[in-house]
């Protein structure tokens, strides 16, 4: 099976204390994968750090073998509802297109085939209805399937979603579901940042489960064993935190120069 | 009206100077503004619009000479240092954003004044009017001003036309617009740019102090009428034009008042119109929403009221008097009386004789369906919410107004089309069902 995802030794820091320790492992293609952990375990931040939006302490990230530049055009990333004011003076067909802006239209209005790959992409999440609709006027999970419809029309083969679930009516739970299976015979990979411990045995084929630490990664049932539950939601571990402190106080690096990982 | 024919026909070069200068520095920090706006970085143009102050007579000091290319220059040097100080605050120190602003905008703009009045005791020739910084000049643009503002704010306007699909992006998300590989470092740098540009050319119109005036006031007013981006970059613009042109007419008819602060007033009632008449989101809207809310509550309460007389009796057709309706619910007596005339109106109510009232026929269909409404929601929470029978009454009072058809079928089926209510009344049929 081929490697979608690479996280190696990846460290993370906000206000210079490391969030995330460490992190290393490796997600095969064509799965559904959940990341699971507590609170403030460093799901968000281990998303965006793959996405490139987060300056790494160190390590490094490959997808499909090859860096995040080399393979833009094949990743797409679904931010946190919440990341976004929802009144914003634009409607659901305009977010859907904001899917096809990419490098090579900066300067150019959208083609027909945009158009119409922005349209597709609401069907299949059922928004297509409301195209016209002011974003203010939706629910939350209407809001969460057109982020979704947006992500879709930029084609891409892995998929990084950061809590598609949360504060969702079941209509739209279920028609993200029922989404994320068409997507997965399709051969996509979907890694999916998921809160709720009750449904992600269900949801996904594959876990990690974080807290600051990584604590178990594979398929779901290796990974949802008691042990490994306990010491996920057992709280942070208690040395790494002090060194975590003693790093920010100070303002030490988390690496020498030296002492780089590389691909 | 002389005046008004005489200012209107351009004839006088001097106010066809004048005016153009004032449209194009209006529309071009309204529609950069509106970026400004949506990002929700209106105090950082204000802080901006001060900081310049300091660059505009370093320039005149080295080069002792006004020209507005040097003078514009100085600004957008002294604005750019003024965005990397704030940036700089905000991520390598532990103080906040508002702070940040703060600072920089007292820091710059009190080595601005001091500059200034440094300049002016100089006895510098040629130093004269550079005071005009703080409130504007918009009435004494020279054609040379005009001609490098103008050039500027249409080189704005490009720019913006450009790159609007993607400075909506980065507005709306930029971690997504990164996401998807867009420049967003450059895009910002050059969104920053256009925000440091318009707001140094609007200053000759308004002056430092009033510049966040030119740049915000028009957005906020013109995102009261619309939800579409593009709409709203649109009246943006229309409202600086038309506040530019004013401006100076009734600087020209008054010459003591001053342009660019009448430009400000302008823009204001324009913003203060906005947020009381727009429709839906305007203040007056609002409350004709609210009041219409009150009439249909009441009407319903009176219908409703008919209803469970009639029940009680067993004919709901009967006429009731007043007093009986009172015994029932405790109405305001002339609020009643409005409601009982309104719904006659309707033809739901049939007055039979002095304060006697009755159900017509569409009334009484109406206020079943009221009832219906009601002891639907009362078995919802009753059900599916675990509530008591008697605690689900008061709520169901509120909610049999604002249930529409569509979520009153709903209920219909989740609750398995039931017939009785939690206290074992019947819920009369819907419109559907007979």
């Amino acid at each position: 099976m081929q490697t979608a995802l690479e996280v190696h030794n990846l460290t993370v820091s906000y206000n210079r204390r490391p969030v995330l320790w460490d992190i290393d492992f490796e997600l095969p293609e064509g799965k559904l994968i959940g990341i699971i952990g507590p609170n403030g375990s460093g799901k968000t931040t281990l998303l965006k750090s793959i996405m490139g939006l987060i300056p790494l302490s160190s390590g490094y990230v490959q997808l499909f073998g090859q860096s995040l530049e080399e393979v833009r055009h094949r990743v797409s990333y679904v931010p946190q509802r919440e990341s976004v004011d929802w009144d914003f003076p634009t409607n659901v067909l305009d977010v859907a297109l904001m899917g096809r802006y990419r490098r090579s239209n900066l300067f150019r209005r959208l083609s027909g085939a945009d158009r119409r790959i922005a349209r597709e992409a609401l069907e299949k999440v059922g928004m297509l209805e409301f195209a016209g609709r002011q974003i203010s006027q939706l629910s939350g999970g209407q809001q969460q399937r057109v982020f979704i419809a947006r992500s879709l029309a930029q084609q891409a083969d892995l998929y990084l979603m950061d809590e598609p679930f949360a504060g969702v009516d079941a209509a739209s739970e279920q028609a993200i579901l029922t989404l994320l299976s068409e997507m997965k015979q399709q051969g996509k990979t979907v890694i999916i940042v998921h809160h709720d411990l009750q449904t992600a045995s269900r949801f996904f084929d594959h876990m990690v489960l974080l807290n600051t630490r990584l604590v178990s990664a594979g398929p779901t049932k290796e990974v949802l064993t008691t042990q490994h539950l306990q010491q996920a939601y057992g709280g942070q571990l208690t040395i790494l935190s002090q060194v975590a402190d003693i790093i920010q106080d100070r303002d030490f690096p988390v690496r020498e120069k030296q002492f780089q990982d590389k691909p | 009206m002389n005046s008004l024919i005489e200012f209107f026909s351009f004839s006088d070069p001097n106010v066809t100077i004048v005016v153009l200068g004032s449209v194009l520095l209006g529309a071009s920090a309204a529609i950069v503004g509106c970026f400004t706006f949506l990002r929700k970085r209106a105090l950082v143009g204000d802080a901006v619009a001060h900081a310049i102050l300091p660059g505009v007579c370093v320039a005149f000091m080295l080069s002792g000479q006004k020209s507005p290319l040097i003078l514009l220059t100085g600004a957008v040097i002294s604005g750019w240092i003024s965005l990397l100080a704030m940036d700089y605050i905000v991520n390598r120190t532990k103080l906040k954003a508002d702070t940040a602003i703060g600072l920089v905008l007292t820091v710059f703009f009190g080595l601005g004044i001091m500059l200034l009045t440094a300049i002016q005791h100089s006895g510098s020739a040629g130093q004269a009017g550079l005071d005009k910084f703080l409130f504007g000049k918009a009435a004494s643009m020279s054609r040379q001003d005009v001609m490098v503002f103008g050039t500027t704010a249409l080189i704005l306007l490009i720019l913006v036309l450009v790159f609007f699909k993607e400075f909506k992006l980065v507005a709306f998300d930029p971690d997504y617009a990164r996401s998807a590989g867009l420049p967003v470092r450059s895009l910002e740098f050059l969104l920053a740019t256009i925000t440091v540009l318009a707001v140094a050319v609007g200053i000759q119109a308004v002056g430092v102090v009033l510049m966040a005036a030119l740049l915000i006031t028009p957005a906020s007013a013109a995102r009261f009428w619309t939800d579409d981006i593009r709409m709203m970059v649109f009246l943006s613009a229309v409202f600086g034009v038309l506040s530019g042109i004013f401006g100076s007419y009734i600087s020209y008819i008054a010459p003591a008042m001053p342009t660019g602060p009448w430009i400000v007033v302008l823009l204001s009632i324009l913003a203060f119109g906005s947020v009381f008449f727009a429709p839906r989101q305007g203040i007056l809207a609002r409350l004709r929403l609210q009041r219409g809310n009150t009439r249909k509550m009441l009407a319903e309460n009176i219908l409703k009221t008919f209803y469970a007389l009639g029940e009680k009796e067993g004919s709901f057709l009967r006429p009731r008097n007043t007093d009986a309706l009172l015994q029932q619910r405790a109405f305001r007596p002339n609020t009643l009386k409005r409601g009982l005339r309104r719904l006659q109106r309707r033809n739901l109510l049939k007055k039979v004789s002095d304060g006697k009232w009755r159900l017509t026929e569409a009334g009484f269909e109406e206020s079943s369906q009221i009832v219906r409404r009601h002891r639907l929601w009362e078995l919802y929470l009753n059900k599916r919410l675990s509530l008591a029978a008697d605690h689900v009454h008061n709520d169901a009072e509120a909610i049999e107004h604002i249930l529409t058809p569509e979520v009153e079928a709903q209920l219909e089926r989740d609750l398995g089309y039931p017939i009785l209510d939690p206290h074992e009344s019947k819920i009369p049929p819907g419109r559907s069902q007979k």
